[in-house]
């Protein structure tokens, strides 16, 4: 009993976890499917913690805030967008300039924000009907806040669209083969705009979901290297929007049992495990593919121009 | 190509050395300008502002000891930076190979009963080793395996972040020291000299000019530098000339780690005196280093430049926190722009604007000089 109930919060809070790493990762594989890598998704993500901090603080509205920010995580996707299509500059440095960009202006931002508890943060939200599951139902349906469910059901409808779709067909072929596509009169710097745009969105929400659900508040660098963690997990779940619920389930149960399990072991090396893992998960894909990085799209991290092969 | 009322786009072979220069202090200009805008938008005048800093950063000797302080770190990461690039290694993870260093060499100061020269000597070589060992994995995960350096050496950061703090919260933790999570003080053996009045730690600075110059040796007048260059223009040429390629990424990256394990002892034996907190021991030197590097254009001795000139924005991080009462955190917004700005310029490197038509007209030597035109 005791144990099913141990098993029962671990998973729960896992779950609560992997939530900003899951949105953070489903918008750079719909980036990173259209061929444009984008490492800025630790700068996106905590310029839309701070914005989506501050927006709901000054208004009252949640909700409010998760548009705050995703509108600044799509900004800040756009700026990487222009940099990266646009301007056909390298896209690994224009990346880690937005990470420290982003980190730097949210420090600024934030400074007279750090203390201060969200006076009406996010609630948490119990799926009815089916609590009384065994198990299953505490652990993945009782008290969890709103966008941990959608970002699942947003997983789905995300993969959805990219296999079984026309839409899901041209972003996939804008990062395979841009020049086919192309040719096939589909725009692809259109295309590219888009997704890198749409990955800024949902990493502001990740961001958003930190700062007004998970621990509503703000803290400097709170993003902790999630949005790295949210580039490993791509990679993790061979760029497949449902492969990355499971791949985010791991780290966000790493991360947890560090906090959970620091009475047994120190728990710096607990707090080690998540990074570890990834380094660990990114070996054991190599060694198993031969060496090559299995399901990424063929052109990804080339600018395309039209005219050139 | 674009074309603009008689003009044409068109690409620009090899820029020339004054256009690169010009160029790149053009971004960081606009960087300054940008950061002017949000010292305005936060109710202080930029030129004010920029006079202050200028002056307790330039217009003094203890405030340009401070600038040399901080270009210390940034100049030995900087450089091994630079190998690493030229290796077409993205090594991200200078930051975690400071921590090591700097592991490394309190480890040395702490329980190595050695005399005055040879415990310096002992630190910075365990650093050097404790940078490399930093960034080993990675290395050979790349060379073997192909896996994604930028994701392996970032991770790591964190690992040798967290490995910080378990030292000196668990076992290095000091006997004299309150609770307070540091070790013990070294014995002074173990301490750099610093010039009078200042915190300037001279030798590390020494070093990591000498590095510059060793390194710059190394990519011209050694073989190593050569299959580098070659590497890095192309790998299959590299291949086809019989170059071991593992070997020499392997080997590049582990000066490049060292060196940034170098700047670690830095710190420690010239600032700390012991083991303190990640967050006290490097401010974000690794991340800004990557800056250095790129800034630097692959430049073993532009690094000196460059390192110079981010060491100068971190100290303005200081001045803006006492003068301005801006968070110091204003040093990573100047950083990003500074490197967002670089990126921007980039097209005005591979392009330049032409007049159409005009190919077949041969053009004029020297420009016709107008009666009184100047």
């Amino acid at each position: 009993m005791e144990l099913e109930s141990w098993l029962v919060s671990t998973v729960a809070r896992s779950l609560a976890f992997s939530t900003p790493l899951l949105w953070a990762a489903l918008g750079e594989i719909y980036a990173e499917r259209s061929g444009v890598v984008n490492l800025g998704v630790e700068g996106m993500m905590i310029l839309g913690a701070i914005a989506g901090f501050m927006a709901a603080q000054t208004t009252g509205s949640p909700l409010l805030g998760i548009v705050a920010a995703a509108s600044v995580g799509g900004l800040a996707g756009l700026l990487h967008a222009f940099i990266a299509i646009t301007l056909r500059a390298d896209q690994y440095v224009s990346g880690l300039a937005l990470t420290i960009l982003g980190l730097g202006l949210a420090g600024l931002v934030g400074r007279a924000y750090v203390g201060v508890p969200l006076s009406n943060p996010m609630q948490a939200v119990t799926v009815p009907g089916v609590t009384s599951l065994p198990v299953v139902g505490p652990a993945l349906f009782t008290g969890q806040h709103l966008l941990t469910y959608a970002g699942l059901i947003v997983a789905v409808l995300l993969s959805v669209l990219l296999f079984t779709t026309r839409l899901g067909v041209v972003i996939r072929s804008a990062g395979e083969s841009p020049a086919a596509t192309d040719a096939l009169g589909i725009n692809v710097i259109k295309v590219r705009y888009l997704c890198v745009v749409f990955g800024g969105v949902m990493a502001g929400i990740a961001g958003a979901y930190l700062s007004l659900a998970y621990r509503p508040s703000w803290t400097e660098g709170m993003t902790a290297g999630m949005g790295w963690i949210a580039l490993a997990i791509v990679i993790f779940a061979a760029w497949r929007p449902v492969r990355a619920i499971f791949a985010a389930f791991i780290f966000g149960a790493c991360f947890h049992l560090a906090f959970r399990l620091q009475e047994v072991f120190p728990p710096e090396f607990l707090q080690m495990l998540p990074y570890l893992v990834t380094i660990l998960s990114l070996t054991l894909i190599a060694l198993g593919r031969g060496g090559r990085q299995a399901g990424a799209p063929a052109a990804l991290g080339v600018p395309y121009t039209r005219g050139e092969r | 190509m674009l074309k603009l009322g008689g003009w044409r786009l068109e690409p620009r072979p090899e820029p020339s050395r004054a256009l690169v220069f010009a160029v790149s202090v053009g971004a960081v200009l606009a960087a300054l300008f940008v950061t002017g805008l949000i010292f305005w938008a936060y109710g202080h005048n930029p030129v004010t502002a920029y006079r202050d800093i200028f002056v307790s950063t330039l217009g003094n000797f203890r405030g340009f000891a401070e600038v040399l302080r901080k270009t210390i770190p940034l100049l030995l990461a900087g450089v091994g930076l630079v190998l690493a690039f030229h290796a077409q290694f993205w090594n991200i993870g200078a930051e975690g190979q400071i921590l090591a260093g700097a592991v490394a060499a309190s480890g040395v100061a702490l329980f190595v009963p050695v005399g005055a020269p040879w415990l310096l000597i002992l630190m910075f070589a365990a650093g050097f080793l404790g940078g490399a060992v930093w960034g080993l994995l990675p290395a050979l995960l790349k060379v073997r395996l192909g896996v994604s350096e930028i994701i392996t050496t970032l991770m790591l950061n964190y690992v040798a972040l967290y490995g910080v703090q378990y030292l000196i919260y668990g076992p290095w933790k000091g006997l004299s020291t309150r609770g307070m999570p540091i070790s013990d003080t070294f014995v002074p053996a173990a301490w750099l000299p610093t010039l009078t009045g200042t915190r300037l730690h001279w030798p590390t600075l020494l070093l990591g000019v000498l590095l510059a110059g060793a390194v710059l040796f190394l990519l011209t007048k050694t073989t190593l530098g050569f299959e580098t260059r070659v590497l890095g223009q192309s790998p299959k040429a590299a291949r086809y000339a019989g170059i071991n390629l593992g070997r020499t990424t392997a080997l590049l990256v582990l000066v490049a780690a060292g060196a940034a394990g170098l700047a670690g002892v830095g710190e420690v034996a010239g600032l700390h005196h012991r083991l303190v907190e990640p967050a006290q021991l490097s401010l974000g030197y690794g991340y800004t280093a990557i800056i250095v590097a790129l800034l630097a254009r692959g430049n073993p001795l532009a690094v000196v430049l460059t390192a110079l000139l981010l060491g100068w924005v971190s100290a303005t991080g200081d001045v803006v926190r006492v003068t301005l009462r801006l968070p110091a955190e204003i040093t990573g917004v100047i950083s990003g722009l500074i490197l967002l700005f670089l990126l921007a310029s980039e097209p005005l490197l591979r392009y330049r604007w032409r007049r159409v038509g005009r190919e077949a007209i041969p053009v004029p030597v020297t420009a016709p000089v107008q009666e009184g035109g100047r």
